[in-house]
This record gives structure tokens, C-alpha cells and sequence, in this order.
């Protein structure tokens, strides 16, 4: 809970916050809480992941991209009312729609009954591999970890493109 | 209904909704693709919170445990945040050309930049 609290904390710093590379910094820091909370909420996997593509890479991605851009956002022109009051309103409706949600670690919530409690029992003798994370993520949707490379793939060959036409047109 | 059953439902809401007002209201480039990041890892919150069993512990199958919280979250969100990794990458891929073509990354000086030049035509 405390964890929780100050994410939201930093959250607000974020959106306050002008200077690039301090927002970016703070950005840093928010994915290193995030990956503390995963792991106090039991997502071990996520949460490395998290410490290392959330803080890590996505920190260098962004100070790259600062380096090659400009270091301070201006101030904007109008008031931001209308955003504001757009974000207020499904703010609202998002949390009247929890009301209806079971609590924090309820068991007899939908997600504890239905599929999760087939793959903890049956998956260790299915595949042989004690982590039911590696067992699902690998063997039964092997499939969607071929899309999620396919997506990452494309990415890449997508900043390429992006970034090699400009080295080119320099030396016209 | 009961405050610290809805709290991290309400945090997570809370960093969706300042991760979408930055998307919406600011207008550099960089500070909107950093709103699009905090808008993805509320999400990660949002499926992984329920699936936490209060004496749980993470998925690893061993003969000392019986309670186990849920690994399928875990699994979806793994495949999230590299996905999200690479939005981000095309991204800045895509802010970087735009600087170079329009020597800026603010929202609204690019639009100008536009409309002066339409004007011309």
C-alpha cells in the first residue's frame, strides 16, 4: 500500500515536472517501484522484466532520444481545462465501475476459480517445468510468444527504417 | 466494498488517468510518449493486483507450498511489457525524424509550422 502510494506520488511529480530529463529520471524511478510492487505481488518474472526493460532499457531509449532532441518542454499555450475534465469524468466512471469488483485477494474471485487452477495442478506433469509461468509463457501459448517476437521484430526493423533514411539524406 | 479491497484498483485507475491527461494535454512529443508508458504499466497493475493471494506465494511448483497466486497475468503482462518496449522505440524513432524535419517537438509549434506552410501554397 505504501508502494502503491508512492507511485502515485511520482506520478504526479511526472506530470508536473518540466525539464525532460528530470521527468525522465523520476520515470526511472517509478519503474523501479513498479518492480517492487510486482514482486510483492508474488509476479517474480514481471517483475526482473520490469526492472530491466521498464528502468533500464526504456531509461537509455529515452535519454538517447533527449540527447538527439531538446532538454525542456515549453509552457502550453491555453489552459488545459478540457483534458482535465475529459480525464475527471472517466476517472469517475472507472472507479464507480470497481464497486462492482471483488476485493484484494478475494479467493473465490472469477480469476482463482476458473483456468489458473488447471494449469497448477496438471502443468508440472504436462511439461516438467516447475515454474507455471516458463510452462504457460513457453509450451501452452508458445504461439503467442511467436506474435510478441513478430511485434518486436517489426519494431525494430521499424526504427531502422526510420533512422538509417535520415543518415543518408545527410549525405546528400 | 471496503477501502483496502478497492485500494489498488484506485491507484491503478489514478496512474491511468494521469498517464492518459499527459497523452491529451501536453504537447511535447517525449512527455506524451512517457504518459503512454505510465498508462501501460498501470495496466500491468491492473491484471496482476487481483491475481495476489494474501499467503501466496509466486508460481514456482514445490512440494512445501499449496497457495499459489495466479501465473496467467504473469504471463500476459510479460508479453506486454516487451511490447510495450518497442512502441516505445518506434516512438522516439518517429520524434527524432520529426525534430529533424520540423526542428521541434512541440505539438503546437508543429502545427503552426504546417498551417504557415499551406498558406504559402
Amino acid at each position: 500500500m505504501t508502494l502503491l502510494t508512492m507511485m502515485a506520488l511520482i506520478t504526479v511529480a511526472i506530470v508536473v515536472q518540466r525539464n525532460l530529463f528530470a521527468v525522465v529520471v523520476f520515470g526511472s524511478i517509478y519503474s523501479f517501484l513498479m518492480a517492487t510492487a510486482l514482486v510483492a505481488l508474488d509476479a517474480v518474472d514481471v517483475a526482473m522484466t520490469e526492472a530491466s526493460v521498464g528502468a533500464g532499457m526504456s531509461t537509455v531509449l529515452l535519454l538517447g532520444a533527449l540527447h538527439l532532441t531538446r532538454g525542456d518542454e515549453v509552457k502550453p499555450l491555453r489552459r488545459p481545462l478540457l483534458p482535465l475534465f475529459v480525464s475527471i469524468v472517466i476517472g469517475a466512471a472507472l472507479v464507480y465501475g470497481t464497486f462492482g469488483l471483488p476485493a484484494f485477494s478475494d479467493p473465490q474471485a472469477a480469476i482463482h476459480t476458473h483456468v489458473a487452477p488447471r494449469y497448477l495442478l496438471d502443468s508440472l506433469r504436462e511439461t516438467g517445468v516447475p515454474n507455471v509461468v516458463t510452462s504457460v509463457l513457453a509450451s501452452y501459448r508458445g504461439y503467442d510468444t511467436l506474435g510478441e517476437t513478430t511485434v518486436v521484430f517489426t519494431a525494430g526493423a521499424g526504427v531502422i527504417a526510420l533512422l538509417r533514411r535520415r543518415r543518408s539524406e545527410k549525405k546528400k | 466494498m471496503s477501502f483496502p479491497g478497492h485500494y489498488t484498483y484506485w491507484v491503478t485507475i489514478f496512474l491511468m488517468i494521469a498517464g492518459l491527461y499527459i497523452v491529451i494535454a501536453r504537447g511535447n512529443l517525449v512527455k506524451k510518449l512517457i504518459g503512454l508508458g505510465i498508462f501501460q504499466t498501470s495496466v500491468y497493475l491492473l491484471y496482476i493486483a487481483p491475481g495476489k493471494l494474501i499467503g501466496g506465494t509466486a508460481p514456482i511448483l514445490a512440494a512445501s507450498f499449496h497457495t499459489y497466486s495466479n501465473p496467467l497475468p504473469h504471463v500476459l503482462i510479460l508479453t506486454a511489457i516487451v511490447v510495450g518496449v518497442a512502441t516505445l522505440a518506434l516512438g522516439l524513432a518517429i520524434v527524432v525524424r520529426i525534430r529533424e524535419a520540423y526542428d521541434t517537438i512541440e505539438e503546437d509549434e508543429i502545427l503552426e509550422k504546417d498551417r504557415a506552410e499551406e498558406a504559402e501554397e
